[in-house]
């Protein structure tokens, strides 16, 4: 059965106010475009987790979609402090939940295999477990070891890009794949936005590339560019220059206001979004193709 | 001594690459770690495997790349694997060498702040990054270098917060915590080298050409002791500059300016 739906109607129908969301990917196939929709339709009280916040949920911060953020590296990946997160924290005006990246991972990786908790071993760096009471100690039932235990994450909805998907969600990923299947697999509904929709026969081609089944999808969007300034693989590049220049538009709030003002309630969709970067900045993105060697599942 | 000149980063980046050995394989940061990485491979280890947190195995970036998850780590690597496997097959099964790691405060044990400045966890006066892969990283890792910049403000007798471990508060306590690496085995400066000692206290093993124990000492928060055997580390080569300026970073973003 198809899923295929605008993504303007998928953010609509499955991300409600007071939600956890997980807006997935580690640096690659950050869903940039449904962020900006959930700021569209103006959602409040979200519950923002990601292992790194990005800009996405910068901007989402500034727009006033958030009340607490759940995080493991708050930073401008690569350029340095992610200043409006940073600044609502210092301020106490949203709430926060922090953890190491492994924690982070961790609790995606219970709430994805329908686990309570992820045991870890400890690092001696007790800091953050006496500032984040989640964080507890558990006992190996073997040996009598003492281990660390994050609680299983469960958003009520992970938004997951692609680089291609059939009509029903079974979905294609390569390139750096930091925590999609986790996130989706974790979620109560799952929101799939793609670079390519293709047959179900060219995921049949490739099954073990095929991360995520369309089972656990709620809603498939095509919406091709939908990562920049983060970046898919093999599709665009990362926009570097971007991620610089947020560093100056965040660091005065008119500057954001007017930023948010023009490339996201000022265009309509993702593709209008793609046309208003223009023709320049649009061929600085493209990449050159690199294939991989075919392989040969054989004819059983 | 060499009459070259170069900048307090490239000194820094080639003497943390000088420390990497030949198959090592390296959790890598991005920028000046990715640059140390990248020369020690194109030096002296020409079979360091570069692993980034990303889950990219075996990268052999093409470009320099300018976050941890960029493209260019992907195309031509040996393998890429969730976070999850990332953190649990290669770090904390203890499958990684070598790990590189910053933060805002370092303090006389070696312990790292990247996550708060000031007293309050609730309040802080600046809030920082957080951790990221660096908790378990400083854990976990056979051994780790840090690089930073040799001021008072950045080595304070003890961190704000301790968002990773190094030798807790001395001698046996990492041990005493069952942590499998060895924590932070050299810390890189502008100035020199410092490294454990029995206690597990950072002292003063090595002075880069040209830099005295009193400057050493001026910019450590505490009160730095030098090693009965310090010794001076080799002249910056020609060769290694010219790899780093012409081949890893020719738009000089990490290397600053020489002087």
């Amino acid at each position: 059965m198809s899923k295929l739906i605008p993504l303007s109607e998928a953010i609509s129908k499955y991300v409600q106010d007071g939600d956890t969301v997980y807006a997935a990917g580690f640096t690659h196939l950050i869903p940039f475009a449904a962020g900006h929709e959930i700021i569209r339709q103006g959602r409040r009280d979200l519950v923002l987790a990601r292992a790194t916040p990005d800009l996405i949920y910068d901007q989402m911060v500034a727009a006033g979609c958030a009340r607490k953020v759940i995080f493991s590296y708050m930073g401008n990946p690569g350029v340095g402090s992610l200043r409006i997160v940073r600044a609502a924290l210092e301020k106490g005006e949203i709430e926060w939940e922090e953890y190491s990246h492994f924690g982070m991972i961790s609790r995606l990786q219970a709430g994805a295999t329908g686990l309570p908790f992820m045991p870890m071993k400890q690092t001696a760096a007790t800091d953050l477990e006496q500032a984040n009471p989640k964080i507890k100690r558990v006992t190996d039932p073997y040996s009598g070891e003492e281990l660390i235990a994050v609680p299983a994450l469960n958003p009520d909805v992970a938004i997951v890009h692609v680089q291609r998907a059939d009509a029903e969600g079974n979905a294609h990923l390569w390139g750096i794949v930091g925590e999609q299947k986790e996130a989706a697999f974790a979620a109560g509904r799952v929101i799939l936005t793609a670079e390519e929709i293709v047959d179900e026969s060219v995921i049949r081609s490739d099954p073990n590339r095929t991360l995520i089944p369309g089972f656990i999808v709620d809603a498939v969007c095509h919406v091709p560019h939908a990562c920049h300034p983060s970046y898919a693989q093999g599709y665009y590049d990362r926009d570097n220059e971007f991620y610089l220049e947020w560093d100056k538009v965040s660091s005065s709030p008119e500057a954001v206001k007017a930023w948010l003002g023009e490339w996201v309630y000022g265009v309509k969709d993702r593709d209008a979004y793609w046309s208003k970067l223009g023709a320049a900045k649009q061929a600085r993105l493209q990449v050159e193709p690199r294939l991989s060697q075919p392989i040969d599942y054989g004819d059983y | 001594m060499s009459d070259l000149s170069y900048s307090s980063s490239e000194l820094m980046i080639i003497n943390a690459a000088r420390m990497l050995r030949d198959g090592d394989v390296v959790f890598v940061g991005v920028g000046q770690p990715n640059l140390a990485c990248n020369l020690a491979k194109r030096t002296h280890a020409p079979n360091l495997v570069m692993i980034y947190e990303a889950g990219v195995i075996g990268a052999e970036p093409a470009r320099l790349p300018l976050s941890i998850g960029d493209p260019t780590l992907v195309s031509g690597a040996l393998s890429v694997c969730s976070m999850y496997d990332i953190f649990s097959f290669y770090l904390q099964r203890g499958n990684v060498d070598v790990g590189f790691l910053g933060g805002a405060q370092i303090d006389r044990f070696g312990n790292i702040n990247a996550t708060i400045i000031g007293s309050d966890y609730q309040h802080p006066k600046v809030r920082l990054p957080g951790s990221g892969g660096a908790q378990e990283i400083a854990a976990w890792a056979n051994r780790c270098y840090i690089m930073t910049p040799h001021q008072k403000r950045r080595f304070p007798e003890k961190c704000d917060f301790r968002t990773s471990a190094g030798y807790l508060d001395g001698k046996g306590g990492r041990e005493a915590a069952g942590l499998r690496g060895r924590g932070p085995v050299a810390v890189v400066t502008d100035l020199g080298i410092l490294e454990p000692d029995e206690n597990g206290e950072l002292a003063l093993t090595a002075l880069h050409p040209g830099k005295t124990v009193e400057m050493a000492q001026e910019n450590t928060g505490w009160d730095l002791k030098a090693s009965a055997t310090l010794r001076t580390t080799d002249p910056v080569t020609e060769r290694e500059l010219r790899i780093l300026r012409e081949e890893l970073d020719p738009t000089g973003m990490h290397l600053g300016s020489a002087g």
